[in-house]
């Protein structure tokens, strides 16, 4: 193998593995080290440079960096690295004087469709650049799906009100709720400079053939259309006995939101086998905890029908099947099909995109699938004056990627606004500092704690079935989240290697508690990876290799669960093994 | 910043045969000078014990004073231990041997505390053919007293402070060799290809197992000029042979070339295969101290399995003492009655 090259940063970038699997690149462990520093405010701004909702993805995150945490393959569980993230916000300061002012104006105009996580992005980034912003809304509230279909008990509304405001309250920013936009052509035809269009998935999936679907029309309900009546206080109540058809994180919102407004007998019917489920498996748990049993394995054959009203739903059971390819197939077991009764359905199987609102004569050109053609990096539609983000670009993710996204339409915009060319996209900021101080002295605490991972406390059951709006997830205690925080592993803190310093003296080889490190002669990458003392068999993870050693022989490390605790380093003689910390930051349109 | 040892280990380790996992045959971290060849030592003892699959409670380790005999605290932690008196190493090694057979004896010395204040103790304890492996940290200075010369010195040989040493060297080896000793070899703390199986070779040996484990002192005595520095020892190394060790009823799957390659069969059924490049005889004493003769005129460290007798007859063998451990008998086994001495009083009337 060649010697890898650890001046281009995706090398270390790919061994920080939750930063890298964040879309937004949030620096996990830089923020973890505040946090265990009691350096709430400074954690919560790392993390509101980067990911703009701290607050809010601290409670609702669908967390891709915890199932990437190297401390899930040294021991059972990652770092609750999204509840260390409310941690963090729950215990910061006031942080509006860290706040960016809007920047002098530089005469140009945008207008942003939406008022969800994606559109708010952009107005951060963009607003101390001096561009007037208009963020358009049918709501009255900023927040988009974050407040319609996010239910109060897992997002209380203070919480997204303050982050939203964080951004709305900008002197740049303009905001025009209960403004619903009909025409994207009549908005172009104003003067605006570039369009953002943030406005989400906003439809959600119907079964209109069903049998008994019309009839029973009183009583079914669209999933994320019934989250948001309740959460707008349209609507307080549903009846006694409730289905949920759909496995994901909506159909979880939609049983336990029906359990606080009168549903005394709620359940979820799914398709899919339980472990098939697209939500989170916390969600899972937290609604089977509330007394919600989930019904797997079950397609819906019909809604019955008495005396016009809706009494119950038919299901065929079905079992799972996977070719060769691990593609399922959900084959009917041929059993009498099964009658649940009710008195409402909830019907969340899936959101899509709509936009009757964009007319054709605006340029701007739909795939088969209904999505705008976008380039997948400055996402700029075929009408270049128009640019989309979040749900909106390329069907429903999660906030997290509707920050990244708008992250990066952002910069297209301001790039696009200045004239200049959208495909050269800044590079990001790197920054590797030794963290040695002096003999036996690392500016960072490397001890690798034993703990297991603390679970959050939780609102007593029967207080939290009554109130819609308890909060049910309470947040780590400062005590118990500088505990969580002692499992970070740091993995921003590199183990840097120098050949010319080291006279393989095996120091760091008998050391290492993970046997992550080896000096033996090079080869291919397979065969190399196998010749390990540990086998290198995880190959998502790189191995670190040096050039030749006097010897004849390389050092080569295997990433995989090297714990960064910083023995070889120590026990290095010459320093050829040094611990520094890489810092990588996605360059935004403004800097903080 | 911590110096504790994280407690995770790879997750795809392996525990051995006897159901230990690699950690279990950890101790304490060094306090040693960071590149300190002892360290690498002791790792190889762990990896040997390891692969060996012995119980930790079945073996003993002993030291002297010195670099070296600290390292006994930093591998197997939860095997028996006695850092004993400078040079003083082998009399507690025998006396616990003599009193209990059982154990699997594991000397730690290094060059002062063998070939200086202990060369008496040494030479008996070798003579006797006491069954235990004799490990050597030998790094050529008197690292703790801060790097002086040391009777194993190579003549010429600079440390850290610069003055080339005017003194002949005890070349431990030889000396062993001549003493009798029934397993000697010599090898390099920075090779531990070599070192695992020579430990493994030395701890399944019936008898006196000697090696000289050339271990360089980062501090004092790592310097260009010196004979003993990771450089030099790389540089002048030589090796009578690869060897590869197969413990007791273990099936031989490694394919080996007949003609160069030496089959050695232990007292207890393992079995040294050694692939020699030269015309060394293992198991001819004379042909061993030619070699290291010949490489040491040249200039080179001859390392590897150096002479073994595989029927050695170790102390208790040759003492006819009883099979049964001695601090396992009994006033009944001891005593044989007043009956017994009264048919002795007759016999002699």
């Amino acid at each position: 193998m060649k010697p890898t090259n650890i001046s281009k940063p995706d090398y270390f970038h790919k061994v920080v593995d939750c930063q890298h699997a964040c879309p937004a690149h949030t620096p996990v462990p830089e923020y973890i080290r505040l946090i265990a520093a009691q350096r709430y405010t400074d954690a919560y701004m790392v993390n509101w440079e980067s990911n703009v909702f701290p607050g809010v993805l601290g409670r609702t995150c669908d967390r891709p960096c915890e199932p990437a945490c190297r401390r899930g393959r040294v021991e059972d569980e990652p770092v609750a690295i999204c509840r260390l993230k409310r941690v963090a916000a729950d215990n910061k300061d006031d942080i509006t004087h860290l706040l960016p002012a809007a920047g002098a104006k530089n005469g140009k105009k945008l207008a942003l469709i939406g008022a969800g996580p994606a559109s708010l992005t952009v107005a951060r980034d963009l607003s101390p650049l001096g561009y007037e912003i208009h963020v358009y809304d049918e709501n009255a509230k900023g927040g988009g799906f974050m407040r319609s279909q996010i239910p109060s008990f897992r997002l209380p509304d203070e919480v997204l009100d303050e982050e939203v405001g964080y951004i709305t309250d900008n002197k740049a920013v303009t905001t025009f709720y209960n403004t619903r936009v009909d025409s994207l052509k009549s908005l172009l035809d104003k003067d605006y400079d570039a369009v953002f269009v943030g406005s989400g998935a906003p439809k959600g999936r119907d079964l209109p053939d069903l049998p008994g679907r019309k009839e029973g029309d009183d009583n079914i309900h669209i999933g994320i259309d019934w989250l948001a009546s309740v959460a707008f206080e349209h609507r307080s109540s549903v009846g006694k006995k409730v289905i949920v058809l759909g496995g994901g994180n909506t159909a979880m919102d939609c049983c336990r939101t029906a359990r606080r407004i009168g549903g005394a007998e709620v359940k979820v019917i799914v398709r899919s086998p339980f472990a098939d489920m697209k939500a989170s498996p916390w969600e899972k748990d937290d609604a089977v905890a509330e007394d919600i049993p989930i019904v797997d394995n079950h397609t819906p054959l019909e809604f019955v029908i008495e005396d016009g009203k809706l009494v119950g739903m038919r299901f065929d059971k079905v079992r799972a099947e996977y070719d060769k390819k691990g593609r399922r197939k959900l084959v009917s077991t041929g059993e009498e099909p099964v009658l649940y009764p009710c008195d409402e359905v909830l019907v969340a199987i899936g959101q899509e995109n709509a936009f009757p609102w964009i007319e054709s004569e605006t340029d701007i050109e739909f795939d088969n699938w209904g999505l705008p053609t976008l380039s997948k990096v400055t996402f700029q539609s075929t009408n270049s004056k128009v640019f989309f983000g979040g749900d909106s670009a390329f069907g429903p993710e999660n906030i997290i990627t509707a920050v990244a996204q708008a992250h990066q339409a952002a910069i297209s915009i301001d790039l696009f606004c200045r004239g200049e060319e959208l495909t050269v996209r800044p590079a990001p900021q790197t920054n590797l500092v030794s963290q040695k101080m002096g003999i036996h002295e690392w500016s960072y605490s490397n001890a690798v704690g034993d703990d297991q991972r603390f679970k959050v406390p939780h609102a007593d059951k029967t207080a939290a079935l009554g109130d819609r709006l308890l909060e049910v997830e309470l947040g780590f205690s400062t005590e118990t989240g500088f505990e969580e925080s002692q499992r970070c592993l740091n993995c921003d803190v590199q183990t840097v290697f120098s050949e010319a310093l080291c006279i393989e003296c095996d120091a760091c080889t008998d050391i290492c508690p993970t046997d992550c490190i080896n000096f033996i002669e090079n080869d291919k990458e397979p065969a190399l990876r196998q010749s390990l003392r540990m086998p290198a068999e995880n190959l998502t993870q790189d191995i670190y290799v040096s050039s030749d050693l006097p010897t004849g022989r390389v050092m080569v490390k295997d990433e995989d669960v090297c714990l960064h605790c910083g023995l070889c380093a120590e026990r290095c003689p010459t320093s050829a093994w040094d611990m520094q910390q890489f810092l990588y930051q996605v360059t935004k349109a403004s800097q903080l | 910043m911590s110096y504790i040892r994280p407690s995770f280990r790879h997750p795809n380790a392996e525990a051995n045969a006897k159901g230990f996992a690699r950690k279990d045959y950890e101790a304490a971290l060094s306090t040693l000078c960071a590149g300190c060849g002892h360290d690498s030592v002791s790792s190889a003892i762990i990896q040997s014990c390891f692969e060996l699959g012995v119980e930790p409670h079945r073996v003993a380790k002993i030291s002297g004073i010195g670099c070296s005999s600290k390292t006994p605290t930093y591998f197997l932690g939860k095997s028996h231990g006695f850092n004993s008196v400078h040079g003083r190493m082998p009399s507690v090694a025998t006396g616990a041997n003599m009193a209990n057979r059982d154990l699997l004896y594991v000397g730690v010395s290094g060059d002062g505390d063998t070939a200086s204040i202990g060369l008496g103790q040494f030479g008996h304890v070798t003579r006797r053919n006491l069954n235990m492996s004799y490990i050597v940290e030998n790094n050529g200075c008197y690292g703790l007293t801060k790097g002086q010369d040391s009777a194993t010195t190579d003549i010429g040989s600079k440390s850290k402070k610069g003055a080339p040493n005017p003194f002949e060297p005890i070349d431990l080896c030889a000396l062993a060799l001549q003493l009798g000793a029934t397993f000697v070899a010599r090898s390099f703390s920075g090779d531990k290809e070599q070192l695992v199986p020579l430990l493994k070779a030395a701890m399944s040996h019936n008898g006196f197992a000697f090696i000289d484990v050339i271990s360089p002192c980062v501090t004092f005595n790592n310097t260009a000029a010196s004979s003993k520095g990771y450089e030099f020892v790389r540089d002048h190394m030589e090796a009578t042979g690869k060897i590869d060790f197969v413990p007791v009823r273990s099936e031989i799957t490694a394919d080996y070339k007949p003609g160069f390659s030496e089959e050695i069969t232990l007292h207890d059924g393992s079995v040294i295969h050694l692939y020699k490049d030269g015309k060394l005889d293992c198991t001819d004493r004379k042909s061993a101290l030619n070699a290291i003769s010949e490489y040491s005129e040249k200039g080179q460290v001859l390392t590897g399995l150096l002479y073994v007798d595989p029927d050695s007859r170790d102390f208790h063998n040759i003492q006819q003492t009883v099979d049964q451990p001695l601090n396992s008998l009994t006033e009944i086994d001891l005593c044989p009655g007043s009956r017994a001495l009264a048919a002795i009083n007759a016999s002699l009337r």
